[in-house]
């Protein structure tokens, strides 16, 4: 018997293909039309910390190199108020396998599928992710294929996607390019009902476990260099797992008083599934058009519940634009010997700007550097703007305008960060996440979980609800 | 940046690398919840393999193995593809604006 596979049909046994496909079923976790087991859902696929070590030294994962940024912290103190001027560290987290943190999230997921007996892994990702997942299958003997939302209807591709294709075929992958669109998730569940392959999904609990190793080498190995846990992490947020696995990591290796600070590149008023807004974007990584939906709505993802929740962990959330995140991946060059992506670049933008405020004693780590190359170097991606229309020129970035104007700064003393309003974010996710079960009255244990699941209070979350 | 590849010949030879091209769902098939533009056009794939026909011409319905060891059906869209991302220009501002960055710092210390 063949299945009806129209779009309409697909979409309806999408739960019972999901849970065939990560091995999971998240009913069991599941406690009133609100809450959720969260911790019994991370801790369901069972891997301590020290396992996941084990398994991520297995295929050459972790244990990156922590670099101090001296140049770089001294051009922000030549900018900065005297006494001020935090010491900037990087985490070169290129030096994974394929080339960026994401190998710390595969490599848990594409172990565990190899374990569960799946003879393959699909993914849908168009960044560093699908990389990191053939590269681990390739190494576990399993077949990948990834679905990549890669082509504008003109049949133009953004160069650093178009690299994603062609890295994911040097590991051996099938790769689905698509055009733009949500549906890329309907063809993911056709592969994986046709296949039987495991969805390497970034939302299960194995791709947040995957990233604690980063948070807790991080808070190690600062310690022993400095005799302190640092002050800052900045992250680079899009979908929240960087944050969550972090954040996660952090306070396992007992850093609890770090701040957690989300890092994203502002394209307010580009729509993500915009044939034309498509490759208005430089970059495709840490977007905001991914990191503020995923903060107010976290379960809106190919999975029931997403094991990445970046308001539980967020004490700040800032948007810088691209502009400065371009000014940083030349500088990290130029000034420090270290040509990396656009991605922990982020981060270092708003690093350099946080750095500022803060005193020359403390400690600012950027957790992530990724690989660089055609495609995805200032010089590809600047060139790629400019035939889309966009302007690119030097100025105050605050003149830059998403998908118009792309403004290099003149000089340190203008990067600065946009801070979200992260009080209004937590009221937000509180009213929707109550919207979502209407009809349904939230209960004291109902509160009290929003209340974790926002890092906000009881009284902060009674004072959001609906009246 | 196209990845659109002028071939010297369209003709290609069974087990030859071949890109294929799929309509997914045309415009009236696609979900509610997006903008006009992208309602307004098919959802397209492209997916490379070895060719299991004898011989095929660009456009023809063919049939190939992927690299997972797939066989899928689509049109023939391209005979080994190059991938044509590159380099770029140099950015010349933003290559200023870092040198004068590293100017501040003073030269060697």
């Amino acid at each position: 018997m063949t299945r009806d596979t129209s779009y309409a049909a697909v979409m309806a046994r999408k739960n019972e293909i999901l849970k065939a496909s990560v091995g999971l079923d998240y009913a069991r976790f599941e406690r009133s039309p609100i809450r959720f087991d969260y911790e019994g859902l991370l801790s369901s696929p069972g891997y301590s910390l020290e396992e996941v070590q084990r398994i991520q030294a297995a295929t050459g994962v972790g244990r990156t190199p922590l670099v101090e940024l001296g140049n770089i912290t001294d051009l922000v103190r030549s900018v900065s108020k005297a006494g001020k001027g935090a010491r900037i560290f990087v985490k070169d987290e290129r030096a994974n396998p394929s080339g960026s943190f994401k190998d710390r999230r595969a490599s848990l997921s594409v172990y565990h599928a190899a374990k569960l007996g799946y003879k393959g892994v699909a993914c849908g990702s168009s960044g560093n992710y699908a990389a990191a997942v053939a590269s681990q299958a390739a190494k576990r003997n399993l077949r990948t294929i990834i679905l990549q939302e890669v082509f504008d209807s003109r049949k133009v591709g953004q160069p650093e996607i178009l690299e994603k294709t062609r890295t994911c075929e040097a590991y051996g992958a099938e790769v689905w390019q698509l055009s733009v669109g949500p549906e890329l998730f309907y063809v993911m569940l056709r592969v994986v009902e046709e296949t039987g392959f495991f969805n390497a999904s970034l939302w299960i609990p194995t791709g947040i476990l995957g990233v604690e190793t980063l948070g807790y080498e991080v808070a190690v190995e600062m310690k022993e260099r400095e005799g302190r846990f640092p002050d800052a992490v900045v992250i680079t947020n899009a979908g929240g797992g960087n944050v969550t696995g972090t954040a996660r990591g952090l306070d396992k290796a007992g850093s609890h008083h770090t701040a957690i600070i989300g890092a994203s590149v502002d394209l307010r008023g580009l729509h993500m599934a915009s044939d034309v807004d498509f490759n208005r974007k430089s970059f495709t990584t840490g977007h905001s058009g991914f990191s503020v939906p995923f903060m107010l709505i976290p379960d809106r993802t190919d999975v029931p519940r997403n094991a990445a929740r970046q308001l539980r962990y967020l004490d700040r959330a800032v948007l810088v634009t691209q502009g400065e995140v371009f000014y940083a991946t030349d500088l990290l060059a130029k000034l420090e010997g270290l040509d990396r992506g656009p991605a922990g670049n982020t981060s270092l933008a708003a690093a350099m700007a946080i750095a500022k405020e803060m005193d020359k004693d403390q400690i600012l780590v950027v957790q992530e550097t990724e690989y660089t190359g055609a495609g995805k170097l200032p010089s590809s991606q600047l060139t790629f703007a400019q035939e889309n229309g966009i302007e690119v020129r030097r100025g105050d970035p605050r003149e830059n305008v998403p998908g118009k104007a792309i403004v290099i700064p003149e000089g340190p003393e203008q990067i600065r960060v946009e801070d979200l309003d992260l009080a209004k974010m937590r009221r937000s996710y509180v009213e929707k996440a109550v919207g979502a079960a209407a009809g349904y009255r939230p209960t004291e244990e109902d509160i009290r979980f929003l209340a974790e699941d926002s890092k906000s209070t009881v009284e902060f979350v009674r004072s959001a609800l609906p009246r | 940046m196209s990845d659109k590849e002028e071939g010297v010949s369209d003709t290609a030879r069974g087990g030859g690398l071949v890109q294929i091209h799929v309509v997914v769902l045309r415009p009236e098939e696609r979900t509610a919840n997006i903008p006009d533009c992208t309602k307004a056009v098919p959802y397209e794939a492209w997916v490379k393999g070895f060719l299991l026909d004898e011989s095929a011409r660009i456009g023809d319905p063919v049939r190939i193995r992927t690299f997972a060891g797939r066989e899928l059906r689509g049109e023939l869209a391209a005979i080994e593809p190059a991938y044509g991302h590159g380099f770029g220009k140099p950015p010349v501002e933003l290559i200023r604006a870092s040198l004068e960055g590293r100017d501040r710092l003073g030269g060697a210390r």
